[in-house]
């Protein structure tokens, strides 16, 4: 570790507490935010998911080395953490740190676009399903119910198959397109209740078009499920990331990920287990981080929980 | 009062609206071959008792009947200036929802979409039909605000609808109605959900906004005080039935369909002290399943075997020709008034 990349470090951390202490401090106005923090473990998960992404934005600066690179293979190889290397090294002598922030780009990265590519998918199909009924929602939804059935792992293999290596952006489509099944059904739910109520009929009295009813109206007044449904999607498709990486058919080597650097370290599990230990840390927590998130935004949106 | 035999803006004609009911339990006919007429600048009232077809028939007007399980009976003609309104495509009809009928609610408490300002739903009308910019649709909306009663309209512009009460929701619902300056507006109980303070204050704002604006209005309501006091004429609805048509005044003087007359029983008088309400004995029957000859005669207190052998057809019943049109009552009373004295 170089002086530099100490200071953008703890420059991270302070920031990240800092941002936390700010929405803390906002959310003191808005009854729904206060419900949010009122969560033991909201804050704790934004302030751990602000910190990860922040590494992720500012991996150049927190990392003192390419991740790619090998410096010593024979001497510097699964060297145990310490002040030089923070996170040790791995088999390759690769500086286990400077990949770790490297591979938060890419996980959170996937995470993110492909969690983003599932709901907005699934909010689309939900909607037009719930909405129109009859034979729109019977084809869409056994739709769903073969995509449910279907084992993503086998899916992604399937791609993997016929396209033999899947670059960044097409892995990201694969993992988002296979991932919307449960938002569609959540989302179908909701606006079956929407539809019914009478701002829908008023705004169709309007001479409102269907597809304006659709996304204007019905879709913004289930936000609040799409939002809870996104953020545990991001800890999904950050699952599935890393369990493909693991598999060898996520994102190539040499380029890090949380996943295949779980998969590196896998060999030297008992000898160098800092190799692992910590991107698999990084990876339950960013899930639980969500998860604790999600809860705390499924009360502040709760509207049955505002005030009268 | 427009006297004038002028074209009528609205002619509803056969007007059948059934529901397929789930599980096969039969086709509930909530409105059954209605007729009616609304000329330019009138109030026309539908009155009637929960569940006789008035709103289904408000509804059908503009083709908002939810489609499974209501359908409109080929056969039904509803016309608006000329144009079969159950006879065009999609885009036509949605030119007309809004821009040149338009419609309030019951509930304004619902009728409004929570998660927009009720500056941008009073918009959403004006940047559809009249291509304005968000700019000037705002600055619409603030003007019909202004119009409508609200006071500080700018600051009241980015409200959300929980933040107003009742009446000033639906005096945003009229606004909405009206920002294109429709010349028909199907109010649909539009005070029932309000205080009886508030509802004289909309009224009223409907009133005048008729007279400067210059549209028709077809007043449906269960409210015999609001008929008398802001209605031209009337049309009695009973089980999805026209049962009696006539103007204002002659309905209040003339009452003929024993059910008219004992709705008119029903209302509460300040000036004659009572002990007990009238009520009209009974309840409108299952729409799936209407009684055989005259739908009322369960319920009539004059009924006889030609009740409820055949059902009698829209009669004449003299008086008021000319101002208001004619009167007419579906009832065999008016071919046999002596029955008149021999009630139950």
């Amino acid at each position: 570790m170089t002086f530099g990349s100490w200071l953008a470090l703890v420059v991270a951390i302070v920031l990240s507490a800092e941002v936390v202490r700010w929405l803390r401090h906002r959310a003191l106005r808005h009854e729904r935010w206060r419900r949010f923090f009122r969560h033991p473990t909201a804050a704790w998960g934004c302030g751990i998911l602000t910190f990860l992404i922040i590494v992720a934005i500012a991996a150049p600066l927190v990392a003192p080395l390419d991740p790619i690179v090998q410096p010593d293979p024979v001497r510097l190889k699964n060297h145990a953490p310490s002040l030089t290397f923070l996170m040790g090294t791995d088999v390759f002598s690769r500086d286990v740190w400077s990949r770790f922030a490297y591979g938060a780009r890419v996980s959170l990265g996937i995470g993110a676009l492909g969690a983003l590519i599932a709901v907005s998918l699934g909010s689309c199909v939900g909607a037009v399903a719930g909405y129109y009924r009859r034979w729109v929602d019977a084809i869409l939804m056994r739709g769903v119910d073969i995509g449910l059935a279907l084992p993503r792992i086998f899916i992604v293999l399937m791609a993997v198959a016929l396209w033999d290596r899947l670059s960044f952006a097409w892995l990201t489509l694969v993992i988002g397109l296979t991932s919307w099944f449960a938002t569609s059904r959540l989302v179908r739910a909701e606006v079956l209740a929407l539809r019914e109520r009478d701002f829908v009929v008023a705004a169709r009295a309007l001479g409102v078009p269907s597809s304006r009813v659709i996304f204007g109206h019905v879709l913004p007044n289930a936000a609040a499920p799409i939002i809870v449904s996104a953020a545990l999607s991001v800890g999904n498709v950050l699952l599935l990331e890393a369990s493909l990486s693991f598999l060898g058919i996520g994102v190539a080597p040499p380029r890090p990920s949380w996943g295949n650097m779980i998969a590196d370290g896998a060999v030297t599990i008992y000898t160098a287990p800092w190799t692992t230990l910590f991107a698999g840390l990084a990876i339950s927590l960013v899930v639980m981080s969500l998860n604790a998130v999600a809860d705390g935004l499924r009360d502040a949106l709760d509207p049955r929980q505002d005030p009268a | 009062m427009t006297a004038t035999p002028a074209a009528a803006l609205l002619r509803v004609r056969d007007l059948k609206t059934y529901f397929v009911t789930e599980h096969g339990r039969g086709t509930a006919r909530a409105v059954d071959e209605v007729s009616f007429d609304l000329y330019p600048g009138e109030t026309l009232g539908i009155v009637g008792e929960s569940g006789c077809g008035k709103t289904v028939t408000s509804l059908s007007i503009l083709r908002l009947v939810p489609e499974p399980p209501g359908h409109i009976l080929p056969g039904s003609l509803i016309e608006f200036e000329g144009r079969n309104l159950l006879a065009l495509a999609p885009p036509e009809l949605r030119s007309i929802r809004g821009n040149q009928i338009a419609m309030i609610f019951q509930e304004p408490m619902t009728s409004l979409n929570p998660v927009f300002t009720v500056g941008d739903q009073i918009a959403e009308a004006a940047i559809i039909h009249q291509r304005l910019s968000r700019r000037a649709a705002r600055a619409r909306a603030i003007e019909m605000l202004k119009l409508v009663g609200i006071p500080d309209p700018e600051q009241r512009v980015d409200d959300y609808p929980h933040q107003m009460s009742g009446g000033m929701r639906q005096r945003v619902m009229i606004a909405m109605a009206l920002i294109c300056h429709p010349k028909v507006l199907i109010a649909d109980e539009p005070t029932t959900a309000l205080d009886v303070t508030i509802q004289a204050q909309i009224l009223e704002l409907l009133d005048r906004l008729q007279h400067e604006l210059g549209m028709a209005v077809l007043l449906i309501t269960h409210d015999l005080g609001v008929v008398a006091g802001h209605t031209d004429r009337v049309v009695v609805m009973y089980a999805g039935r026209v049962v009696e048509t006539a103007s204002t005044t002659e309905l209040f003087e003339h009452p003929t369909h024993p059910y008219t007359e004992g709705l008119l029983a029903a209302v509460p008088r300040v000036d004659t002290p009572r002990s007990r309400l009238h009520a009209i004995p009974g309840q409108v029957p299952a729409a799936t399943a209407w009684p055989t000859g005259c739908r009322f005669h369960p319920r009539c207190p004059y009924a006889w075997e030609k009740c409820v052998a055949q059902e009698p057809p829209l009669l004449d019943a003299g008086g008021g020709e000319g101002e208001g049109g004619r009167h007419t009552a579906r009832c065999w009373l008016v071919t046999e008034p002596e029955r008149r004295q021999a009630k139950r």
